[in-house]
């Protein structure tokens, strides 16, 4: 795929995404009037109006947090290996949510972080599957960047779970990201996760290691058991290959762009 | 008769003495096998009750409850009909408490809603409420503050009729259905919110993938959600007793036993058969009802019904109370001598929800399909309802050109006047049921292809004729609106907490309430203040409910006379759906025209409300 194709897709996405934030912007009318009052007259109007909206927001209005390692796994990449984390966070409504996303890599060959971000999203739930995401995202490592981020992430049909994000960083470079995974139930607990990862790049970022064009993809599967819901250890197995300039690039620096790891790892919520 | 009723309370009275403090049960909820050998008829007209937090076991285990006079269940409460009485409730928690007398026709500031029709008990304060009730039967009574009911706060409530009981009987006993979580209800309710599935371990797998292909998985729905919680998390109890605590009771071979059933959980729906013993159901949500004979019955939430069982045999039988979802059940004693345990059955394979349950079943309206012959030759065998006595007078020149909009069968020959709101399409909304139906002659998921008798909801008729009987003038649609895949569950798609103005009725009217389910789950739905005659073709012996079940895909409707003034909950009784958002408040405005109504709530006004501090 060509460096014009994606920013056409990407700018096509960004699109498509701006009349549903505007949408999002409407904010609802302001009402003071009670919605009932029949009551005031036995008990005051002051201890009725604190009861009312108790019962009002009691009923519906209910925030609570999520915190889950999708991958929290060790990848056998050679050597002592690498350590992958793979986060999110988030707190809110059930329309409203602040997300936080983490994803990194250290390898315990070189004991460094390689690969390391972090986002900030604000998340809107747009139609029953769906929500719209936007915020920022911070590279710890490499070299700091910042981009803005804009993405969707929710349930397409038959059950496929979708995150795909684009970024612009502050240097002007357009990147993206599409994750899609799938849950198969042998049983209650025995899970088989076949997961799939493919970045793209709208140019050439050779301090980085990439190319332009589709950069790489990593399909994978694991298999979980689930000794709780909430608390599932997995073995599994992943191709990581990259393409074109990205695995040029990593080939010049005496690395592998097609291989094949192992992985041992936790998949856990609360 | 009565002398072995005194007899056995006499019995009942001696043995709790003896045995001390009996445990932590109220003396009708302990088993035979600690002395009740019957119901104790403790009548009165001053109750205090005391709401704290207290430990107790359940199952074996250690929990905390927060409850009544220090019981799982609740004291029996016990008077009678139009009998003025006072119930002192002290609130020894930290945090604010009520009580709602479910089903009872009190005035609507004594209803015990807070922030509907009192502000609630706050902590270390004591409330009184007063009231006397037009009615008799058995009811029930729970908290309506936060999730305090799913952690113990409810009880029985028997009203004794002023005359003589048309139902005959020699021994009672009440049996209050629960299901127990040693969770924190809270954050029960947050792993819904969560992963919804969480507590599902009937979910599809690659030998059982119906719900992953096909429609199904296109609309992202399982038919496998027959409930959000499950036994996975809850041990499910009779008056506190789990299958392996034995509530067991007694009987004499011969002896007519009344048993008076109570739906108590907060988010079970029972499947209640007595293996090996016809169950004669005489009353429903505390009105008599014809009897009528049955094997098995599916109860939802909060409804009650009390049936009459008659042994003949010297052995024990099962009381059994199966989840819907057939993750658990509990079963009860009721043998010739005190603590007999009855064989526990198997639990039976799960069922699985059809397209029916979501609103799309274009097989079953085969017989109904006549947009375009608004002629004759409806095929009511087809539709299940052949044999029915269609009784409502004026139903001879039923317009068959509008029964092809709406399936219900027993509906007025003229369309009534319709308030609908528009079904808000948004976030919290999956699915919206193509082709609602009725489903009154089902008896409920799961038990459709169970080899004996079932009860279904057009098998039900009032004992007494239907006080009203008026034509409604106008008919309220309600939608059941849901995204499981959220947890969100409303009203008309729109959560409680964003209601925009509440339902009105005018006092004095005759309302029809149509209500769509458009989820993939039953909801029990209940109106405070005011029964539900159910339009179930029993013309001017229609059942009057207090709760109504609708199942997945089902459109029903009820007649409501509005005759009580005032602000009335109307919500989903499965507690985690209420708190999700699924409830509304009726609000029955006093009508100008009525003038020297018998309105109680006049007079009780305080004049000094409005310039109170």
């Amino acid at each position: 795929m060509s460096g014009g194709t994606v920013k056409a897709v990407l700018f096509g996405l960004g699109a498509s995404v701006l009349p549903i934030l505007a949408y999002a912007q409407d904010m609802k009318p302001s009402d003071d009037e009670k919605l009932w009052s029949m009551a005031d007259r036995y008990w005051g109007e002051e201890a009725m109006a604190d009861a009312r909206e108790d019962v009002l927001s009691g009923n519906g209005d209910f925030k609570t947090y999520m915190v889950m390692f999708d991958r929290l796994e060790w990848q056998d990449t050679g050597g002592d290996g690498t350590l992958l984390w793979d986060f999110q966070g988030w707190y809110g409504g059930d329309i409203d949510k602040l997300f936080i996303k983490s994803e990194g890599e250290v390898s315990l060959e070189e004991d460094e972080i390689e690969d390391a971000e972090i986002q900030a999203l604000w998340s809107r739930a747009v139609s029953p599957f769906w929500d719209v995401q936007a915020g920022v995202r911070y590279d710890l490592e490499p070299k700091g960047r910042t981009h803005a981020v804009v993405g969707i992430q929710g349930l397409a049909p038959y059950w496929f779970e979708v995150d795909t994000a684009a970024f612009l960083s502050t240097d002007g470079d357009l990147s993206a990201r599409i994750e899609a995974e799938y849950e198969l139930r042998f049983s209650q607990r025995l899970v088989l996760q076949p997961r799939i990862e493919a970045n793209l790049s709208a140019q050439d970022i050779p301090e980085l290691g990439i190319g332009s064009g589709l950069t790489g993809i990593e399909p994978g599967v694991r298999l979980q058991y689930e000794i709780r819901r909430t608390f599932a250890p997995y073995v599994g197995v992943e191709w990581q290959k990259q393409f074109g300039d990205t695995a040029a690039f990593t080939r010049a620096a005496g690395e592998d762009p097609d291989k094949i790891v192992g992985v041992i790892g936790l998949r856990t919520w609360f | 008769m009565t002398f072995d009723r005194r007899r056995f309370l006499q019995t009942s009275l001696g043995s709790a003495a003896a045995l001390g403090a009996g445990g932590l049960f109220p003396a009708w909820a302990r088993p035979a096998s600690m002395g009740n050998l019957g119901l104790p008829a403790l009548t009165g007209t001053d109750f205090d009750l005391t709401v704290s937090k207290f430990p107790l076991r359940i199952d074996g285990r250690d929990t905390m409850a927060t409850g009544i006079n220090g019981t799982v269940p609740a004291p029996l409460i016990r008077f009678r009909e139009d009998t003025p009485i006072r119930l002192n409730v002290r609130n020894d928690l930290d945090v604010d408490t009520s009580i709602h007398w479910h089903g009872l026709l009190v005035p609507f500031h004594m209803d015990g809603v807070p922030g509907v029709s009192f502000p609630g008990i706050k902590p270390r304060s004591t409330f009184t409420y007063e009231f006397s009730t037009p009615q008799n039967g058995t009811y029930w009574y729970h908290s309506h503050s936060g999730l305090q009911e799913q952690v113990g706060h409810y009880g029985p409530l028997i009203i004794d009729p002023k005359g003589t009981d048309p139902v005959a009987y020699d021994r009672e006993y009440v049996l209050v259905l629960g299901d127990w979580t040693y969770m924190n209800p809270h954050h029960l309710f947050a792993k819904l919110k969560k992963n919804a599935e969480s507590l599902n371990f009937n979910q599809p797998t690659v030998s059982n993938p119906k719900g992953l292909t096909g429609m199904w998985g296109s609309m992202r729905m399982s038919p496998n959600d027959l409930a959000d919680v499950t036994g996975e998390t809850y041990t499910y109890v009779i008056n506190g007793h789990s299958t392996a605590d034995n509530f067991n009771m007694v009987f004499k071979p011969g002896e007519r036993v009344r048993l008076r059933i109570i739906n108590a959980a907060a988010m079970t729906l029972f499947n209640v058969r007595m293996p090996g013993l016809p169950m004669t159901v005489v009353q429903a949500d505390g009105l008599n009802v014809r009897p009528i004979e049955t094997d098995e019955f599916q109860m939802g939430v909060a409804e009650t019904y009390d049936v009459i069982v008659q042994p003949t045999e010297d052995k024990p039988f099962a009381f059994v109370a199966e989840s819907i979802d057939r993750s658990g059940q509990v079963v009860a004693t009721l043998g010739p001598r005190p603590g007999m345990r009855a064989p526990e059955p198997r639990l039976r394979p799960v069922p699985v929800l059809t397209m029916t349950d979501m609103g799309m079943d274009h097989s079953a309206m085969s017989g109904m399909d006549h947009g375009n012959d608004a002629g004759s030759d409806i095929d009511h065998a087809a539709m299940g309802h052949g044999d029915m006595n269609r009784g409502n007078t004026g139903q001879a020149g039923m317009d068959h050109g509008t029964m092809s909009h709406g399936p219900d069968p027993f509906g007025p020959s003229v369309q009534l006047p319709r308030v609908e709101a528009n079904l808000e399409q948004g976030p919290g909304v999956v699915n919206v049921a193509a082709m609602p139906m009725s489903r009154l002659d089902e008896p409920g998921i799961g038990l459709e292809d169970v080899p004996h008798r079932t009860l279904t909801y057009a098998d039900l008729r009032s004992l007494e004729p239907n006080p009203d009987t008026r034509m409604p003038a106008r008919e309220v649609i309600v939608h059941m609106t849901s995204n499981m895949e959220r947890y969100m569950w409303s009203f008309d798609g729109v959560k409680f907490s964003e209601i925009t103005k509440p339902i009105t009725f005018m006092e004095g009217e005759r309302v029809r309430l149509t209500l769509v389910n458009n989820t993939m789950m039953p909801h029990p739905i209940h109106l405070h203040g005011m029964f539900f005659d159910l339009v179930n073709g029993g013309g001017d012996h229609m059942p009057r409910k207090h709760t109504v079940v609708v199942k997945p895909g089902e459109k029903l409707s009820t007649d409501i006379s509005a005759e009580h003034v005032g602000d009335w909950a109307f919500h989903c009784h499965l507690i985690y759906h209420m708190h999700a958002g699924m409830m509304q408040v009726v609000t029955v405005k006093p009508n100008p025209l009525i003038e020297n109504s018998d309105r109680i709530d006049a007079a009780m006004a305080r004049p000094d409300a409005e310039t109170a501090p």
